[in-house]
């Protein structure tokens, strides 16, 4: 079946471009404009898929992108949709989930014992006796999983944009597009989501009345008013996959994903059309009514052989006239009815000669073994509800289309909390409780012919308006009367195969089966017999599922429901959510010294710094330079990553003794204090230095990845004692160099400057404001590596300028800069502890040795009451020093230490110390062994226990002489 | 995502926003039993109704509180932290005893 009919049939394709394209190996007689999917049907073949568990061979359904039937395989990536995929993108396409080929697949075997693998089967089957799930699995896997994914792949690029609109309209068909244009002409802003290539819906399609002339007209009008309009953007081809709070919508289009937030929402989602559930109801060329539709209108198909149409409502004979005018042979019209609503129709029927058969369903589809497809159905009468008598005729056909009604595509108004509600007697849906500002337009409101349809657009956008404050006239009635809804389009068969789920391969006994094992809630039946779960989320599957276990529990489908529903809408790609590759860090004011230093970085927190300086393969060696350069000359460290707050006002020094462990009232100016601050559940949470720079004005540091929090949690708690301090977080404003070593005061004195920087008049533990050079600096002796060392704070403009001044400087004395590595190593040669390394979320100050920092004489300070509560308690854990043989095998961090057989702790720090000539280490170890002379069991890499000594802290210089120089 | 109307920047997605846990009355420290204090350290109400919460609008740092229903999530009022806590709170009594700190930093 190569040829097209002619236009205005196919307005999706272009006749004059043809694609070379290829499916499974089969060459496709395809033109741009087509999807994967139509290109197949035109070629003449059903098949496309293979179904998920029984292998059975599957063809469209909806060619709508609504159904599972269609996954496909393209080189890079399974499971694509081939009614939705362009042609033109994806020439190449394979099917998946075969052994052998798509025609002849040996996994349809599976189809033959299906009857022993019943629903819940993996639930029971596999866990007894005890060790046959290693028999299972590997078969499980095999079997597992659809197509394949290529992983050699380069990622492709996908990003995000922000979008605002007024009113969001998604759905481009009738509704959505009158609704659009009325909200734009109230003055409002509208952007229009819709999910198909081409504006128009179901105007583009479906036939709405036996003369096509009203439809063809208004398609035009609204199409061009709607994209010329001035305040109408149009998002085609365009998802939006969910609903989020306040109107937060994720549209994907493309590789683009739009965050839209949207003032009002109007959804025009439309309504999936319904299947009619009976024997082989799922062969190829078994399709909805809307799918022949598509078919013909968009891509210029008429299907070969004969067609039947099963009806359930009035809208499958307009299909069945539509088939009839693009030449087909409509064999009969099936209805499940006694006859159509609309007795125009029986008399058109009739004119054009289509036979007709009233209440009577097709009851069985026979599968041609050539194709793989329909090849002819069985008829019968329809006795009772569900139930059917004689045979009435067996019917040679190639297609059969059929509609049970329609389904509200109620999917993102339940996301938004709506609830979804069905009347038994006249099943008529209706979706009710919408959150403020969204409103439904058109079949997701269950209203179906075109002029009700436009008016319930405008409806929609009058509400929308008056929500948003704009002036609007009065509501229009859109009354529809049409039923669309057969009420049980559910014939099942004793033999199954009687579909209820597709994706799922769930037929009409699994459900009842569900239901008799006690599963009465539909979100019950749905985990244990997996319905709704595939793909198609339950668009074709959720209602007859509904009407089923409403009927075996003797409920209302109302009352049974649906299952909630939840975003995203349909399968996205991962790489949308995680959007552009963008790794942001931040780099000290000294960065371009460290490049030309040679320095190799590594991450701390957000920021990069140089973790040695110079070639990678020597850097063992490097960091030991480093290291003996600080403990016998003097080194140079970037220590601007350290937090910085400026805390300034009368009540500076109150509130440091309120917020810290430490006592701070009596603080000199001109010295530092030690700040350790707890969580008010007791738990150290940072530390740092706290520089009296006057009575009104304290400098703290707090930790590189800690001082976002602390200042927060300073402006917290001022907040609500409402001292009158301000409190500044100037990280960034200031850099701050650490030179470091016994040198490290000649250095500096070789520098004019305004500070005496004598033991006598600048001592330990001193902090000073002058300038050096003429470089306004914030000076602090501090002793964090454990030797003579001045923490120079500058603002950061004269980083560099200060950083080349002590290089220049200190070139007689060898000056070298130090990295983080010879940094982590000389604080821990000196046992001084890293909040947040040798710190976890349970650490209070008792088990670190910080004991001594709580001021227990003042009033109170954060956390202190919890601080008191744990102290009481026996300790359960303590962090001691240990050491080992430099030969040993060296403890990583997260090693855990072993008493007895039990976990009692885990080593936090450990390095390998030239210094001491032996690995040392910090280790949370059992209060008992926290005896230095004594030993802990270390499980190191492999398993390998080690035992180590216990250490007296600091490893290094126990009298702090060399700090004090 | 939710919109919350910050009162010193107005209404911003609830990304830019942190929140603190609830606004809870301290319990004297000095008297209150260890269970009081534990209860008021760990607990945080969870019955049905109006909620106040600290909430930090990041960007700008600034600490308000919102009075939530946490039924209906509806944001039902945001102030700024003086209209709960009294200006100008007099310093506490200072009794400090301590020499300065051994050599950390």
């Amino acid at each position: 079946m190569r040829h097209r009919l002619p236009l205005p049939y196919g307005q999706r394709i272009n006749r004059d471009a043809p694609v070379p394209a290829q499916f499974d190996g089969h060459d496709l007689p395809a033109f741009d404009g087509d999807t994967v999917a139509s290109a197949i049907v035109a070629s003449g073949q059903w098949v496309v898929s293979r179904s998920f568990k029984y292998h059975r061979p599957r063809g469209p359904l909806t060619l709508a992108g609504h159904d599972v039937n269609t996954l496909v395989q393209t080189p890079d990536a399974p499971n694509r949709l081939a009614d939705e995929l362009p042609v033109r993108d994806f020439p190449t396409t394979t099917a998946q989930n075969v052994s052998g080929s798509l025609m002849a697949d040996r996994s349809v075997i599976i189809d033959w014992f299906g009857r022993f693998l019943p629903v819940g089967f993996y639930y029971k089957a596999f866990f007894r006796p005890l060790g046959i799930w290693s028999f299972w699995e590997r078969l499980i896997r095999w079997a597992a999983g659809l197509g394949v994914a290529n992983l050699s792949i380069t990622p492709g690029y996908t990003d995000k944009q922000y979008l605002f609109s007024d009113v969001v309209v998604i759905g481009g068909g009738p509704a959505g597009m009158s609704a659009a244009l009325a909200a734009a002409e109230g003055g409002a802003r509208v952007l229009l989501v819709d999910e198909q290539p081409c504006l128009g819906g179901s105007l583009t399609y479906h036939r709405f009345a036996i003369d096509t002339t009203e439809r063809d007209q208004l398609a035009d009008q609204l199409m061009v008013a709607v994209q010329t309009h001035e305040r109408i953007r149009v998002l085609s081809h365009a998802l939006c996959n969910g609903w989020f709070t306040d109107h937060y919508l994720p549209v994907i289009q493309g590789d683009r994903l739009y965050k839209v937030r949207a003032k009002s929402c109007i959804l025009a989602t439309g309504s999936s059309e319904q299947h009619v559930v009976f024997r082989n109801n799922d062969l190829p060329g078994v399709i909805l009514c809307s799918a022949l539709d598509r078919l013909i209108c968009h891509y210029g198909i008429a299907p070969a052989g004969d067609l039947v149409v099963l009806a359930g409502n009035d809208q499958a004979w307009l299909s069945a006239l539509t088939a009839d005018d693009a030449g087909m042979t409509v064999a009969a019209i099936v209805d499940l009815r006694r006859g159509p609503d609309e007795t125009a129709l029986s008399e058109e029927a009739a004119r054009r000669g289509i036979a007709v058969h009233c209440s009577a369903t097709v009851y069985t589809a026979d599968r041609d073994p050539k194709t793989q497809s329909l090849r002819a159905v069985s008829v019968r009468a329809v006795t009772a509800e569900g139930q059917v008598g004689d045979v009435i005729a067996t019917l040679d056909c190639r297609v059969m289309a059929m509609s049970a009604g329609y389904m509200p595509a109620y999917q993102l108004a339940c996301q938004a909390g709506a609830q979804l509600h069905y009347d038994d007697a006249s099943a008529h849906f209706r979706i009710e409780a919408l959150p403020t500002g969204m409103f439904l337009a058109g079949s997701v409101n269950s209203v179906h012919t075109l002029s009700a349809l436009l008016a319930d657009g405008r409806n929609a956008a009058r509400q929308a308006l008056s929500h948003l404050g704009f002036a609007v006239g009065a509501d229009e009635t859109a009354i529809c009367h049409a039923a669309v809804n057969h009420p049980w389009p559910i014939f099942p068969h004793p033999k199954g195969r009687d579909f209820v789920d597709f994706d799922e391969d769930l037929q009409v006994k699994d459900i009842v089966n569900a239901t008799r094992l006690g599963y009465r809630d539909i979100q019950l039946v749905k985990r244990y017999s997996t319905v709704g779960m595939g793909p198609s989320q339950g668009r074709h599957s959720a209602l007859p599922t509904a009407r089923l276990v409403a009927r075996a529990t003797g409920r209302s489908v109302s009352e049974t429901g649906v299952t909630t529903a939840r975003p995203p809408v349909k399968p996205e790609a991962i790489g949308l959510l995680a959007g552009r590759r963008f790794h942001p860090h931040r780099r000290t004011a000294l960065a371009s010294h460290h490049e030309q230093l040679g320095a190799q970085w590594i991450p701390a927190g957000l920021w990069s710094r140089p973790a040695y300086y110079g070639a990678p393969a020597d850097k063992a060696q490097l960091i030991a330079e480093e290291v003996r350069a600080v403990r016998e000359g003097v080194g140079l460290i970037d220590v601007s990553t350290l937090g910085g707050i400026d805390l300034r006002g009368p009540d500076a020094a109150e509130f440091m003794n309120r917020f810290y462990t430490y006592g701070f009232l009596k603080q000199p100016v001109g010295r530092t204090r030690y700040a350790v601050l707890v969580s008010e559940q007791g738990v150290v949470i940072d530390d740092g230095v706290a520089a009296r720079l006057a009575e009104d004005h304290f400098y703290v540091t707090a930790t590189t990845g800690g001082v976002e929090r602390v200042y927060q949690e300073m402006l917290r708690w001022n907040a609500q004692w409402r001292l009158r301090v301000d409190v500044a977080n100037v990280t960034a404003a200031f850099s701050a160099i650490n030179i470091a070593g016994p040198e490290s005061r000649k250095v500096l004195e070789t520098l004019p400057g305004s500070v005496d920087l004598s033991a006598e008049g600048f001592p330990y533990l001193g902090c000073r404001v002058g300038e050096i050079s003429g470089v306004p600096v914030r000076m602090m002796r501090v002793g964090f590596v454990g030797e003579l060392g001045y923490e120079l704070h500058v603002p950061s403009f004269f980083a560099e300028q200060l950083w080349s001044l002590l290089a220049t400087a200190g070139a007689p004395w060898n000056i070298r800069p130090f990295g983080v590595e010879a940094q982590r190593l000389l604080r821990l040669e000196k046992g001084h502890i890293i909040v947040s390394q040798d710190t976890d979320g349970m650490t209070h100050p008792c088990e670190v040795g910080l004991d001594w920092a709580m001021n227990r004489t003042k009033p109170d300070f954060v956390g202190r009451r919890s601080v008191d509560i744990l102290a009481k308690a026996p300790l359960t854990r303590q962090l001691v020093g240990f050491s080992l043989a430099i030969t040993a095998p060296k403890p990583l961090e997260g090693h855990l230490v072993i008493r007895e057989g039990d976990i009692v702790g885990n080593v936090t720090s450990c390095e390998v110390s030239p210094t001491m000539g032996r690995i040392i280490g910090l280790a949370y170890a059992h209060p008992d062994d926290a005896v230095p002379g004594g030993s802990i069991w270390v499980r190191t890499e492999g398993g390998v226990a080690v035992q180590a000594r216990v250490e007296a802290l600091p490893f290094y210089d126990p009298e702090t002489e060399r700090q004090l120089l | 995502m939710k919109i919350l109307s910050c009162p010193l920047n107005g209404p911003r997605n609830i990304a830019e926003f942190i929140y603190g846990g609830q606004v809870k009355e301290m319990p004297d420290p000095a008297q209150a039993t260890d269970k009081q204090w534990a209860h008021y350290v760990f607990y945080e109400h969870s019955h049905i109704g109006v909620v106040r919460e600290w909430w930090m609008h990041a960007p700008s740092s600034y600490w308000f509180i919102a009075e939530r229903h946490n039924q209906s999530d509806e944001v039902l009022r945001t102030y700024d932290p003086s209209e709960l806590f009294a200006e100008g709170e007099p310093p506490l009594p200072a009794t400090e005893q301590q020499p300065d700190s051994p050599g950390v930093s």
